[in-house]
Formats: C-alpha cells, structure tokens, sequence
C-alpha cells in the first residue's frame, strides 16, 4: 500500500463510522447553530458594525463545534478499543495522524458547509465568496491540525473535556486572529490587505502541521 | 546522603544562595539609592528595574524548558525531564510576577492596568500555555506518559511564541489607537544601566538556586515515588505469596 492509500484507507473507516452512527457530524451542526444564534443576543447583530462580531461569532461557532468533535472523534475511537487496532497496524504513525486530521477536517468542514448559508440568511451578510472558503478551510486546517494531536493526549488524562480546550485555545491563537480577521475582510468587501492574511494563515497552517505530524509519534508510542 | 546534605548545606548550594543574595542585596540599594529619580515618571519607573529581569528568567525559562523537552524525547532520560519540570515551575512564577509587575507600572503611567498589545498579549497566552503544561502532568496517571505530554507541549508552547507574537502585533496595528505602549523614550543614563546589569546578575544567579534546589527537589521526589512502587510491588507479591 502506499502512503496515500493508507491515509485514505483512514479517513474511510472514520467516514463510515460517522454515516453508520451520526454521533458527530449532527452534535456539531446542532452545537454551532445553536452557538450563532446565541450570540445575536450577545451582540447587536443588526448594524453596520456587525460583520466584525459575525466573523468573531462565527468563528467562536467552528472552534467550539471542533473541539467537540475532536473530543468525541477520539473517546469514540478509545472507548471501543479501535484507537489500538490502529496503532497495531503496520502503518507509519504519521500516516496515522494524517489520515485522523483529514477525517477530522472533513466532519468540521461539512459542519460549516451546513451553518455558513444560515449564518449569511441570519444576520445578512455576503457570504458566497470564494474567498471565504479559502479562509475557513485554512482556518479548519490549523485548528484541526492542532486539534488532532491534543485531542489524542487529552484522551488518556483524568480530565480529557477540560484539557482539550486547556492546550489548543492558547496554542491555536494565531490561527484564530488570522481567521477572524480574513473573515471580517472578506465579510466587509476590504479585500486590499486580505492575502497578507490569507498567506500567514497559510504559514502557520504549514507550522502547526508540520510540527504535529513530527511530535505525533511520540504521543501515541504506547 | 542525608537531607540536610542534599538540601541547604551542600557547598555548591551554599555558594549559590550566598552569592545570590549578596548580588540581590546589592541589586536592591541599586534601584532604590543609586539610580537616579526619573524625571517623567518618578519613583514609579523604578520598578522596571524588577520588571525586566523577571521577563529575562521567565522567557530564560522557558527556552530551558523547550531544550530539555526536546532532549527528553530523544534520550529518555529522566534528568531531562526534572530538567524541564524545575524550569518549567520557576518560569511560571516569574511570568506572573512579570504581569503583574507591569499591570503595576502600566496603571500609573499608561493610566490602565492591561493594554492589548503584542508583548503583554504573548506573555499572558505564555502563561496559560504553561499553565497547560501542569495541567497536563497532572491529570495523567502515567508517569513516563506524562514526561512525553509535557515535553511535546513544552516544545510547541515555546515555538509558538514568536508566532504568536507576530499575529497580535499584526492584528494590532491594523487597530489605529493611541501608542501609550511605545516604550522609546531617551536613552538611560549610565548609573540606570548599571542598576539594570546588577539586577540582570542578581536575578540570573537567583534563577540558578532555585533551578539548584528544584532540582535536587524533583530528583528526590522521583526516588521516592520508585520507592513506593517497588514497595508496592514487593508488598502485593507477598500478598500472592499467602494466598498461592
């Protein structure tokens, strides 16, 4: 098999868990909806100045229906023992954690699919623009990229719901204020400064990742 | 070894504590007497004399924590790991002492306790990434398993740093406001500088007690804890041994 294959091969069980059980993806949605409708209440949502707080509480939406996810994803797979059955695999651990991300990104992603054109009709914002979906896939890369190798160490402590947000809010900051930001650019039509964005979330993205694909392996040793 | 051995009466600790706190002593006539009264500020600038060394030892700190985690995953020794752990716990002090030494410089001279600016917005996540760093040793059972968390979060807080750093300031000055942060201002007169350097000196040498001490600390506590396990151990194999 080669590389790719067995990434996929990953990413497939995870996606025909998820169509089988529906514990994920439906959670998320829910959460996140819930989340953006919450905080019209929180902000005043109906004036100009609303596509900064739109892209704030979009974003709040995502990474709260992230970590979720993320937390679920990983009890899931420890507590039906199947997280071992792929660790014994003869598969290179960070093949592992690649084809985890990429399932992980997929169900976060779908989660947005779904809540973007409800956030846009809710508090009137342009929100078909190719632009932003650059963002929100980048923006999920980063946060999932992280998300993944914390959501694993979080699962084997004591008190795995507090310690994922505990270790990835602080870690996944730059990629937060990155997303944010592109997002309120693109929400407000102020596109002259947003590739400097776009790009040092891409930059980080690249750094997040690379730093979790190679530490990986040393978190899922045993 | 006896305690007392290991602990305050060895020499090497002994010549440690005594020329810290002469350096500290020294350092503290310094910044109260022998610099001079700003003249913009007054006697409130004299606090950065504390302020600047203590970001030193927290970001010092933190750097050790980074190279001892890597040497940690690579050799699997667990002096590393006490290493890291000593550090670690000094650096989260003085990063608190650092926020909340400057909360108390900036209420007076920027007329606000907190302003979001790179530097102290790093500091702040700095903190909670270490805070997550106890957090993470804490709720793992495992020991071996807890030293390779922390390690990997030692190291991924301490590469995050300047990319955080980056991002706020971007984010920042993209926000028109007033610069109450700028620190320019003239240049310090030599005696200021003086008092900067002996209180850098004193702080540093403080810095290697504690590490000194932490450390005989963590090493004694690890051989406690194989004590008990092997106790542990000897205590249920004796309890087989009735029943078989």
């Amino acid at each position: 098999m080669r590389n790719l294959d067995k990434i996929l091969a990953i990413v497939w069980k995870d996606l025909l868990t998820e169509v089988r059980s529906r514990e994920l993806v439906v959670g998320m949605l829910v959460f996140a909806m819930l989340t953006i409708v919450t905080f019209n209440f929180a902000f005043d949502l109906t004036g100009v100045e609303r596509a900064p707080s739109g892209a704030g509480a979009l974003w709040v939406a995502f990474i709260f229906a992230s970590l979720l996810g993320l937390g679920r994803a990983v009890a899931l797979e420890r507590d039906k023992g199947s997280f071992d059955g792929l660790l014994l695999a003869p598969v290179d651990r960070g093949m592992i954690y690649l084809g985890k991300l990429l399932g992980n990104v997929i169900f976060i992603v779908a989660v947005q699919l779904v809540t973007i054109p409800v956030f846009g009709a809710l508090y009137d914002l342009p929100v078909y623009q190719p632009m932003l979906f650059v963002v929100l896939f980048l923006g999920t890369l980063g946060i999932a990229g992280l998300g993944t190798l914390f959501s694993v160490m979080a699962a084997s402590t004591r008190a795995r719901e507090v310690m994922l947000p505990v270790l990835l809010f602080p870690v996944a900051l730059p990629v937060v204020i990155s997303t944010v930001r592109a997002t309120t650019l693109i929400l407000t039509d102020r596109t002259d400064a947003l590739m400097q964005w776009v790009n040092l979330l891409a930059a980080f993205d690249v750094i997040f990742l690379t730093i979790a694909f190679l530490v990986f392996d040393r978190v899922v040793e045993d | 070894m006896s305690p007392g051995g290991r602990f305050g009466n060895s020499p090497t600790g002994l010549a440690l504590a005594i020329s810290a706190g002469v350096t500290m002593i020294i350092a503290l006539y310094m910044m109260f007497l022998y610099a001079p009264q700003d003249s913009v500020q007054g006697p409130v600038q004299r606090v950065f004399y504390l302020h600047l060394p203590m970001a030193w030892i927290a970001y010092l700190a933190f750097f050790i924590v980074f190279v001892a985690s890597i040497a940690y995953l690579i050799k699997r020794n667990r002096r590393w790991d006490q290493v890291a752990r000593s550090s670690a716990e000094v650096g989260l002090v003085f990063t608190t002492l650092v926020i909340i030494t400057g909360s108390l410089w900036g209420r007076p001279i920027w007329g606000t306790f907190w302003e979001w600016d790179a530097r102290l917005t790093t500091t702040l996540i700095l903190w909670f990434i270490y805070l997550g760093y106890f957090m993470i040793r804490a709720y793992v059972s495992d020991q071996e398993r807890a030293m390779r968390y922390a390690a990997v979060v030692g190291i991924i807080g301490f590469i995050d740093v300047p990319i955080i750093h980056m991002s706020v300031r971007w984010w920042r000055t993209l926000h028109p406001e007033p610069i109450v942060t700028q620190s320019g201002g003239p240049a310090m007169p030599d005696s200021m500088l003086y008092t900067m350097g002996v209180a850098l000196l004193a702080f540093t040498l403080f810095f290697v007690y504690l590490m000194y001490q932490k450390m005989l600390l963590e090493q004694t506590k690890d051989e406690l804890s194989d004590y008990n396990l092997a106790e542990a151990d000897r205590q249920a194999d004796a309890a087989e041994g009735v029943t078989a």
